[in-house]
């Protein structure tokens, strides 16, 4: 009785949002009167930090600080249509119906601002901190607080947007399954480390290193947040997590967290992420939605990694102590 | 975390200002000191409580139910069953014309699944609901139930749910969704190696931080708000209004702020039988899952039954590959039609392989119904290709990574679903692991690109 190590490799891709029933998402932008920016949408934050994500892409578009700009979501009596946050989707579909919507208020603010200095609205750029400058000339300018001002109370301009993002449905092809069921793919490649003890048949995921290519970080922190824990739950589905622990059998399923397995902190793997960004064409300053696919690849590649630490393949999930326990037994009973 | 911005370097610019800047989430402080508002923190005067009652039994048909002492016990505001829901009989995915409708809010005359919801019962606390709940009397006849997928789609087996007529989802393309692409049977005649496998998964709980659940209050002027951590506004919205025969505008929704969905929140469960009360009652409306609700009645991620057959050459070329999978929707359609489709559109996986036959199946059993999770469709067929893949690499005796690196797909390489492959990473992915897990492979295989061959 010993415990062995073994390692194991997955590589995955995973679509972005799932366009066989239309895939709409709509936004509004409009500034208030002294150049800050509201957001408007039906879309739902899930805890992933999606108002933070639409805030920013709304900045960067417009040509103001991040802070500038309040996201209201999810009031059916004010935000325009979304279909709802999954399917990896959020980001991308409504990052690119505000990126829509903030570009078109741009483009008044601009009006309203070139009215102001006298020149073409052509001519004007953003500074990204709240001004609005001349090209070449970057000391004639005007602040966006000013010029929201001006929009409000002396132009009756409203600098405002409509956005709306639709992917359009895909039926199948009925005898060739021709279709196209998402929009750009994400990828990853992880690579785990697992000690099994073949007298218990308990596994210890020892490391877990994760290569994710996500078209782009729109901010790297939340991506890190998201792509660590998506790495934390595949664990935990690959090992632990079911409601029926004797499927098909109806019977033992857990009623609380002391019943449904986890891991707790202590069983968590040392997780190393490493991310790629080869912007899609479609993306919001080119992001592809990784929520989904981050949990995937650990799954086969635990259970690759146990099967090169003791030599018997878990086919069915979740990889139980019982099950290895009940496969090296099997093994072990085997005529040669 | 690391950003490896030597790869695809020449296909980005670094010229923004927002994009790419690690800002604080403007909502985390309120997360972390518990000042974040969610859906359970309304409240409001005369607000009752919803409990239902549930079937203790897996498949049965309802003789009788008898709710005389439940309504008099004190407390009790209202109780409902099944001839009070205007439009009981639904399926969510009829928004976008994917039938039949399938399902009851409230069962009548049958259950199909141990835990379906039979009576609602309105009460002025939690408890009063919970006590009169365990005086409602149902008269069960219980029938035979059906577990097993495979037992399912056997001739005579129990049928589970009779709007379908047979234990499977019926597509357009017949008993499956079908994918065909090459000849897969030309491919196993002259491959090297043919390898069949069967691969399974149970249901997994979403285990959201926040149980579902939404507050309903009548608003004086014939509206309804509905305070919800659903995951698709409109989308609850327009099937409330389709199950309680009420227009769109006499619906308000205001969520956005959830604790956790991972996919558990989309479908329409709670809104629809909290606004229905709230309608008959008067009084606002709390309906909102114990923890027990959560793990066992809240739809979780299918079973799959996964069947993969590859040819493969000893040079570690796939030549064919024949996917089957099986998703295990229990009593009710809810997403998994679509998830089973989803995996349709998935397989055979990042790779590129000349003959290619998929079939996935959405099978009907007597258990709670599953529906969409975090990589529906995908996920658990990741696990079976990434396993059999492995199996596979062991087989002609090659290396697992550099296996991949030969049958990796790259821009310009038709899917089986016939899209030409766009944006692919999948290489440079494998390189990078190759140098962080320090999983040595050729040379050749670290000078691959994942752009157009020749390009």
């Amino acid at each position: 009785m010993a415990i062995r190590r073994g390692r194991g490799v997955a590589a995955i891709n995973y679509p972005t949002g799932m366009n066989l029933g239309g895939d709409p998402t709509q936004a509004l932008v409009h500034s208030t009167p002294t150049g800050n920016f509201m957001v408007t949408l039906s879309s739902v934050d899930l805890g992933q930090g999606m108002k933070q994500i639409m805030a920013q892409i709304c900045a960067e578009t417009i040509g103001v600080p991040t802070d500038r700009v309040v996201v209201d979501t999810a009031d059916t009596d004010t935000g325009p249509h979304c279909m709802g946050t999954f399917a990896s989707r959020g980001t991308h579909r409504a990052g690119n119906a505000v990126i829509q919507a903030a570009r078109e208020a741009r483009q008044v603010m601009l009006e309203v601002a070139a009215e102001e200095l006298e020149v073409n609205a052509s001519d004007l750029e953003t500074d990204g901190l709240g001004n609005i400058l001349v090209k070449g000339a970057p000391q004639k300018s005007i602040s966006i607080f000013d010029v929201a001002l001006s929009a409000h109370f002396k132009r009756g301009r409203s600098i405002s947007g409509r956005g709306m993002f639709l992917i359009p449905r895909s039926y199948p092809e009925k005898e060739t399954g021709a279709m196209k069921p998402s929009t750009c793919y994400a990828h990853a490649c992880t690579v785990a480390e697992v000690e099994v003890d073949d007298e218990t048949g308990e596994v210890t995921v020892l490391t877990v290193k994760n290569v994710f290519e996500i078209g782009r970080a729109l901010n790297p922190k939340m991506v890190e947040q998201q792509l660590v824990g998506g790495s934390w739950m595949g664990i935990s589905h690959a090992l632990y997590e079911t409601t029926e622990p004797y499927y098909p059998s109806r019977d033992h399923g857990g009623t609380d967290f002391n019943q449904y397995l986890m891991p707790g902190p202590g069983d968590l793997a040392q997780t190393e992420i490493i991310v790629l960004e080869r912007p899609s064409a479609d993306g919001p300053y080119g992001a592809k939605g990784p929520g989904e696919m981050c949990a995937n690849p650990q799954i086969p590649a635990v259970a690759n990694a146990v099967f090169d630490a003791v030599g018997v393949r878990i086919d069915t999930l979740p990889i139980t102590p019982e099950r290895i326990l009940r496969a090296l037994k099997a093994q072990a009973g085997a005529p040669n | 975390m690391e950003l490896r911005k030597s790869y695809f370097a020449d296909q980005r610019k670094d010229d923004l200002h927002e994009i790419g800047q690690p800002r604080p989430r403007s909502d985390s402080p309120g997360h972390v000191t518990g000042k974040t508002a969610y859906f359970a923190d309304r409240n409001f005067p005369g607000m009752v409580h919803l409990k239902m009652v549930r079937s203790p039994h897996h498949h049965a048909r309802i003789r009788s139910i008898d709710i005389s002492e439940a309504e008099k016990h004190p407390g009790v505001v209202k109780v409902l069953t099944a001839k009070d829901v205007p439009h009981n009989v639904y399926t969510i995915l009829i928004l976008i014309q994917i039938g039949p409708e399938d399902e009851t809010v409230l069962a009548d005359g049958k259950v199909r699944w141990k835990g379906e919801a039979v009576v609602a019962v309105l009460a002025e606390t939690e408890r009063a609901a919970q006590e009169a709940a365990a005086k409602v009397k149902v008269d069960y006849e219980v029938l035979p139930a059906v577990f097993d997928m495979e037992e399912a789609l056997k001739p005579g087996a129990p049928i589970v749910n009779e709007y379908h007529g047979q234990n499977y989802y019926l597509y357009d393309s017949g008993e499956c969704r079908k994918v065909r692409f090459g000849d897969v049977e030309a491919g196993f005649a002259g491959a090297d190696h043919v390898l069949e496998q069967t691969y399974q998964s149970s249901p997994i709980e979403h285990a959201p931080t926040e149980t579902t659940g939404c507050v309903v209050a009548p608003e004086g002027n014939d509206r309804f708000t509905c305070y919800t951590n659903t995951q698709a506004m409109f989308f609850t919205l327009d099937n409330t209004s389709i199950i309680l025969q009420m227009p769109g505008n006499k619906l308000h929704f205001v969520g956005g702020t959830v604790g956790g969905g991972f996919g558990g929140k989309v479908d329409v469960i709670v809104e629809p039988i909290a606004i229905l009360g709230a309608k008959l009652t008067g009084h606002p409306v709390s309906f909102i899952y114990s923890r027990e609700e959560e793990m066992q009645i809240s739809s979780p991620r299918a079973a799959e039954k996964v069947v993969i057959k590859d040819g493969v050459m000893k040079d570690g070329r796939i030549v064919a590959r024949k996917v089957t999978g099986y998703t295990d929707a229990g009593a009710y359609s809810r997403h998994s039609p679509y998830g089973a489709q989803k995996g349709a559109g998935h397989y055979p996986g990042p790779y590129t392989i000349p003959n290619v036959w998929i079939d996935t199946y959405c099978v009907y059993t007597n258990r709670t119904p599953s529906s969409a999770m975090r990589g529906f469709g995908v996920t658990i067929g990741d696990f079976a290709l990434e396993v059999q893949m492995d199996k596979l690499a062991r087989l002609i005796g090659m290396d697992p990574l550099e296996f991949r690196f030969i049958n990796a797909y790259r821009d310009g390489d038709m899917k089986a679903h016939r899209q030409p492959t766009e944006g692919a990473a999948l290489i440079e992915c494998m390189q990078e692991a190759s140098r962080a897990a320090n999983w040595p492979v050729a040379e050749k295989y670290l000078a691959m690109s994942s752009y157009a061959k020749g390009a």
